[in-house]
């Protein structure tokens, strides 16, 4: 679904099913350098499961147009425009990494267009390597080969997907190469200077995260953190699992994102 | 600097797309022989058939074995997916299938195995779509050829019957130029000799049946999803960008994006086509792909030393391989093929037709078949066998000379390779 917004378009996988505005809205976020295609594996089935799910492009990724929004603040304050103009909202917001920033100050400061939060990879700060930011800056492979080899857990690196015929490894990398040059430094340097404070104590909304064992990019140390700062949260523990669960453990993430959202 | 702590090849090679067997344990890749798999229940089942959770339904479509097989062969080639087929040119046709509909054109390499040479020129024209043929070399053959409904360049790594080796970046760049992409079939390097993908190829394709499985006991073929290209930008590939009604209106291109290929080749491709790989052939090319490196390096090894023999030997005119200073993409296959430009050679026996039966009839360890890549060495005299009814001047526009002998060099130790092709290089002369 590509809708206008800003003077750009906008990109939206729906899992191949028209948005019904009767059934309850869900909005996906992606990561760093990413795009919508992170969700592949629960779109779809939240589409044919009672939601509208919406697994967003952020401006300047995948297939949105629009200059790249340089710092979190500023890319809640698009989705939250976004949300308000389209009239989707209150929406369900489920983030991932990056996305998680993003979703959080969705929630602490525009409050009125987000009624749950779902979080995956998720910490109150994320401070990038600066081998991996330098190598960002100047659009080497090396970047993606970094985030890549990071972000997944042992398990992954071998074998395992779930999707019979896929491997994961080059998948993300791929998808990190596809991204247009300055999009990955854009995105490393929003989070490695984004300063939370105290996000957590400003949503309102109840919230739901997600942490995987193996997450080196965003450890269950800096994730538990974060979850300290909320009034109302449930956790829920991927044993083995790395930074990218939603395509490491796409059954378990299903699941869990479902019951969350119900 | 860091560095990205990937496991490298020859662990890959081990251990890529299996973990041992969480039901019994086994280390060894189980043979999953079903044709199917029970349904949790109906909202289960459902969700299968409609793509909205993976799993498997049906050995056609997907069997585990199979997977194995297939995340390894995409592990070892860095690209995003990976469908195993039938047969080599099982996997030639579901890619083609796959990208394209009548009306279409293909822009390819002129020196390449026959069978994929008959595909391009006598059966898809009946399906629509036609093949304008192009001298590798030439960088501007291939753009010439191009044209509004080319949707894909198509060669070979290493070509056929010269041993042509592709400027993989150069004619990469050619395809992108006009947002198509590079198809490659690279079953005479296999993974270890060159990595297509990381050179510019966008699908990769092998005859598993090769080198990979490198023992001749199973055919396969398999097709690898670079997943750099973008369909969707292109404009170019509605199987991939469009709603399709086969899965209630998906679009490929839109929920899976750079997997869009390996998503579409599986769910339509062997779906319809049904060119699956059976569960035992994935197992017995596994068995192969566990040694490739240390087989590759010997077959090299080999290689170099019956080049030197034969350079040396005087009922032998000439010798083609890109290693051999003389073949014209020598200081090409430096720079792409650093560890060795392949185990199949090409050589010229004095004495022409006649020679080369003879030769033929007197190897003794060598085998006399209609294949290559196998552990064993191969050697077939064309003019003799699959191209005798040709006449001389018809060989000679084929590329294949009425001296023209191919071998395809194998692991034995090559002194006794050595001495088999003295001997009946020998008798060859005595006419
Ligand atoms: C280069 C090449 N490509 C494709 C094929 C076709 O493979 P298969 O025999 O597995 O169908 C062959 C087989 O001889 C081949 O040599």
């Amino acid at each position: 679904m590509q809708l206008e917004f800003r003077g750009a378009t906008v990109n939206f996988a729906t899992g191949g099913v028209q948005i019904d505005d009767s059934q309850p809205p869900v909005l996906m976020v992606h990561g760093a350098g990413m795009d919508r295609t992170v969700w592949s594996q629960q779109t779809r089935y939240l589409a044919h499961h009672g939601f509208s799910a919406m697994a967003v492009d952020l401006p300047g990724h995948g297939d949105s147009t629009g200059d790249l929004v340089s710092t979190v603040p500023e890319m809640a304050d698009w989705l939250a425009d976004l949300i308000r103009t389209l009239n989707f909202g209150p929406v369900r917001l489920v983030g991932h990494s990056m996305g998680c920033l993003i979703a959080l100050e969705v929630a602490a400061r525009h409050s009125d267009v987000t009624e749950r939060l779902v979080l995956m990879g998720a910490a109150a700060a994320m401070p990038v390597h600066p081998d991996l930011l330098g190598a960002a800056e100047r659009n080497e492979v090396l970047a993606p080969q970094l985030m890549t080899a990071w972000a997944h857990g042992s398990r992954a690196h071998i074998a395992g997907n779930p999707t019979p015929g896929l491997w994961m490894r080059s998948g993300c990398q791929a998808l990190l190469e596809r991204a247009s040059d300055g999009v990955i430094h854009n995105d490393l340097s929003a989070c490695n200077s984004y300063e939370a404070g105290d996000i957590a104590g400003q949503v309102q909304c109840p919230v739901t995260v997600i942490v995987g064992s193996e997450d080196k990019m965003t450890p269950p140390k800096a994730t538990a953190q974060l979850v300290a700062g909320f009034d109302e949260v449930e956790l829920q523990h991927l044993e083995g699992i790395g930074h990218m669960m939603m395509l490491e453990a796409p059954d378990q993430i299903r699941e869990i994102v479902l019951a969350a959202l119900r | 600097m860091v560095e990205p702590d990937y496991l490298k090849f020859d662990t890959l090679s081990l251990h890529a797309g299996q973990e041992p067997d969480p039901t019994t344990g086994s280390r060894g890749v189980p043979i999953y022989q079903t044709t199917s798999y029970s349904f949790v229940d109906t909202e289960h089942a459902a969700g299968l058939f409609n793509l909205e959770q993976p799993g498997h339904i049906y050995s056609r479509i997907s069997n585990p074995t199979v997977a194995v097989l297939e995340e390894r062969l995409a592990a070892l080639e860095g690209g995003v997916g990976a469908v195993c087929t039938a047969s080599g040119m099982a996997a030639f046709h579901l890619a083609c299938a796959t990208i394209m509909s009548a009306g279409n054109h293909v822009v390819a390499s002129r020196n390449i195995y026959g069978g994929s040479h008959n595909m391009l020129n006598l059966t898809m024209p009946r399906f629509g779509i036609n093949t304008t043929f192009v001298d590798p070399r030439d960088p501007d053959a291939w753009r010439a050829a191009i044209t509004d409904d080319t949707r894909v360049l198509f060669a070979e790594t290493l070509g056929n019957p010269g041993i042509e080796v592709l400027n993989v970046p150069v004619i990469a760049e050619i395809a992108h130029e006009h947002g198509l992409p590079l198809m490659l079939d690279a079953t005479f390097t296999t993974p270890y000799l060159m990595k297509p993908i990381e050179l510019g190829a966008d699908i990769v394709m092998h005859s598993v049946t090769k080198f990979l499985g490198g023992h001749g006991i199973a055919l396969g073929g398999v097709v690898i999803d670079g997943g750099r290209f973008d369909w969707a930008a292109s404009g170019k590939f509605p199987t991939l960008s469009e709603p399709y009604d086969g899965y209630h209106g998906i679009t490929f291109a839109e929920e899976y994006g750079h997997q869009a290929l390996s998503m579409r080749a599986r769910a339509e491709g062997l779906r319809d086509f049904g060119a699956a790989m059976s569960p035992s052939n994935a197992f017995h090319l596994l068995q192969g792909v566990e040694t490739l490196p240390l087989r590759m390096q010997r077959h090299v090894e080999n290689t170099s030393d019956v080049i030197e023999f034969l350079e040396g030997n005087d009922a032998v005119s000439w010798v083609s391989h890109p290693s051999v200073s003389t073949h014209p993409d020598h200081e090409l296959a430096k720079e792409l093929l650093p560890k060795g430009a392949g185990a199949i050679l090409s050589f010229g026996i004095t004495g022409g037709r006649e020679a080369g039966r003879r030769f033929i009839e007197n190897v003794q360890l060598a085998s006399h078949v209609a294949n290559v890549g196998d552990a064993k060495t191969l050697v077939i005299h064309p003019a003799s066998t699959t191209h005798q009814q040709l006449s001389a001047d018809d060989l000679t526009a084929a590329g294949v000379g009425e001296d023209l002998i191919r071998l395809s060099v194998g692991l034995e130790d090559p002194e006794d390779i050595i001495a088999d092709l003295a001997r009946a290089l020998r008798a060859s002369q005595k006419g």
